[in-house]
């Protein structure tokens, strides 16, 4: 691990294992994108400041242009690729669809993983916790209303759906 | 792509082997959550041979209770991980408050209390692409021989950047240093040197490994932070304070330290006229506007040098009065 050339690099992404030999600065984003063809995750400022590389490691937000990809071994990472089951959206994405949140999409990746962690914590985010939630992903698009809106779509659904099986269960 | 400079890589497991790395490696730069360091290094403004990565260290991931009520914060614990830390949130809640304005959610995940404490300082000449750098001429900071923001002076006034120094001075913060050579424990105030290139009064192979906050019943501290974007940015202006008043509200003692004006954090003396009183809109006002007589924010950070100046007063008097009420 201390030569400049390249070492094995063991990844589990969205509950995969990929193995590959990159150098030892290659950053999360660059292996990503470039050796495990997962362009989902996309590369914007590449300095920390836009959050559109963001990825969940063990459940919780990091940027892969500043984690290097050894560092993130022996961790369970999730990329944009593994958030829908099957082909079937979550209600994240699905609000994300309805509600125009996605402009030139961007920053949708990322957003949604965001916004994701939040609802897996908080069901019933007020519309301050989700801008406080998403505070560090930047649109450039600017449509931070409709995002906002999505979000609080997708929590109503979701709690709905628990409401639903709840009744239906008793 | 902007891609890192190649370098070696070391991940010792413990201090010591972290420790033995560097006299192995000469050059070698410490690198915990990377937030600071990789920016910069995918700037170029700096070019490591050889890192050594603290994540995998266990020793520097614990937070503990002295028996002499002090609290021990190992420096790399992520910031959010300190936010979360039932012991800090029970007697730090300061602490607590603050970090939610360092940078952003993602960049808390990585980044450790160690590297905010250690931040490179910052200046509008220097983060910028080597492209950029090179079309004005460089400075001192970079490969050039002139200050951008001073060119008549000899020295570089990148300003000390990071949100949490102002406010664990202010708190009484010692951390501790340690190296081949041993051991050292020092007030955090004595870490920093007011030069925007050395800012640090530490031998580079010294590493951080924890924060000692001292017992501090009945002190009430707190930061606030001027910046434009309310999401995140860096400071342009950080003020730090630690009031501690006796039964009858006298204040006993007092600590103003501010963050973003020169190369280090600044303690301000002026506090002192706090100390005996019974804290009132007019005593504080007149004491932050000494403070910021006192201090003298230069062109090259956000915000006008002249509008920095007067936020000092305003941001000074609005916490100390927060913290009076
Ligand atoms: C877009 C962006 C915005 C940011 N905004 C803010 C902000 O508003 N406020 C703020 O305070 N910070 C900000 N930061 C910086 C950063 O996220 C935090 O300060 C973070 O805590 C830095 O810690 P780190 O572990 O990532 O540091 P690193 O990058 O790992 O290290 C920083 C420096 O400290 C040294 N170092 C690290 N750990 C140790 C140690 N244990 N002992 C000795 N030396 C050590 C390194 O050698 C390096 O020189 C921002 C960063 C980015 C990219
Ligand atoms: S690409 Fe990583 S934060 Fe912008
Ligand atoms: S939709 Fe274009 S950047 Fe957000």
């Amino acid at each position: 691990m201390s030569e400049t050339e390249n070492v094995v690099v063991t990844l589990n992404v969205n509950g995969e294992t990929h193995t590959v030999l990159a150098p030892p600065y290659e950053t999360l984003l660059e292996t990503l994108r470039e050796r495990l063809d997962l362009t989902g995750t996309k590369h914007g400022c590449e300095l920390g400041e836009c959050s559109a590389c963001m990825v969940l490691m063990d459940g919780e937000p990091v940027l892969s242009c500043l984690t290097l990809s050894l560092e993130a071994q022996g961790h369970a990472l999730t990329t944009i690729e593994g958030v829908a089951k099957n082909g079937v959206l979550t209600p994240l994405q699905q609000a994300y669809i309805e509600s125009g949140a996605s402009q030139c999409g961007y920053c949708t990746p990322a957003m949604v993983l965001s916004a994701q962690t939040l609802l897996d914590k908080n069901p019933s985010p007020t519309r301050q916790e989700i801008r406080d939630a998403i505070a560090g992903n930047l649109c450039r698009c600017t449509g931070y209303v409709q995002i906002v809106d999505a979000v609080e779509l997708a929590a109503k659904r979701m709690r709905e759906s628990v409401e639903d099986r709840v009744r239906r269960e008793t | 792509m902007i891609r890192l400079p190649p370098f070696r890589f070391f991940t010792p497991g413990t201090l010591t082997e972290a420790t033995r790395l560097f006299a192995e490696h000469e050059r070698a730069v410490v690198v915990s959550g990377g937030t600071d360091l990789y920016p910069n290094m995918k700037r170029l403004q700096v070019s490591p041979p050889s890192l050594i990565s603290l994540r995998g260290v266990r020793e520097l991931k614990t937070i503990q209770a002295g028996a002499d009520g002090s609290i021990h914060l190992g420096a790399g614990m992520t910031l959010t991980q300190i936010e979360r830390h039932a012991l800090v949130r029970e007697r730090v809640p300061s602490l607590v408050e603050a970090i939610p304005l360092v940078s952003t959610l993602p960049l808390r995940n990585m980044g450790t209390l160690g590297g905010n404490l250690c931040l490179d300082t910052r200046c509008h000449f220097i983060n910028q692409t080597p492209f950029w750098r090179q079309a004005v001429g460089s400075c001192l900071k970079d490969v050039g021989d002139v200050c951008r923001v001073a060119p008549g002076g000899s020295r570089c006034w990148a300003i000390a950047s990071a949100d949490l120094p102002p406010l664990l001075i202010a708190l009484g913060a010692r951390i501790r240093l340690v190296s081949e050579r041993g051991e050292r424990e020092i007030p955090l105030s004595e870490l920093y040197r007011d030069d925007g290139i050395h800012y640090l009064n530490k031998m580079q192979d010294e590493i951080l490994t924890r924060v000692i906050l001292p017992r501090n019943e009945n002190v009430r501290a707190g930061y606030l932070k001027l910046r434009r974007r309310g999401a995140f940015d860096f400071p342009s202006l950080g003020v730090g304070a630690a009031l501690q008043f006796n039964a009858d509200g006298v204040c006993e003692s007092a600590r103003v330290v501010l963050g973003a004006v020169t190369s280090k954090p600044l303690e301000m003396p002026q506090a002192q006229g706090l100390v005996g009183e019974k804290l009132s809109a007019p005593l504080i006002a007149g004491v932050a506007e000494a403070i910021a007589l006192q201090a003298r924010p230069l062109q090259l950070a956000d915000y006008t040098y002249a509008f920095r100046k007067q936020m000092v007063a305003v941001y000074t008097s609005k916490l100390l009065n927060r913290l009076a009420d």
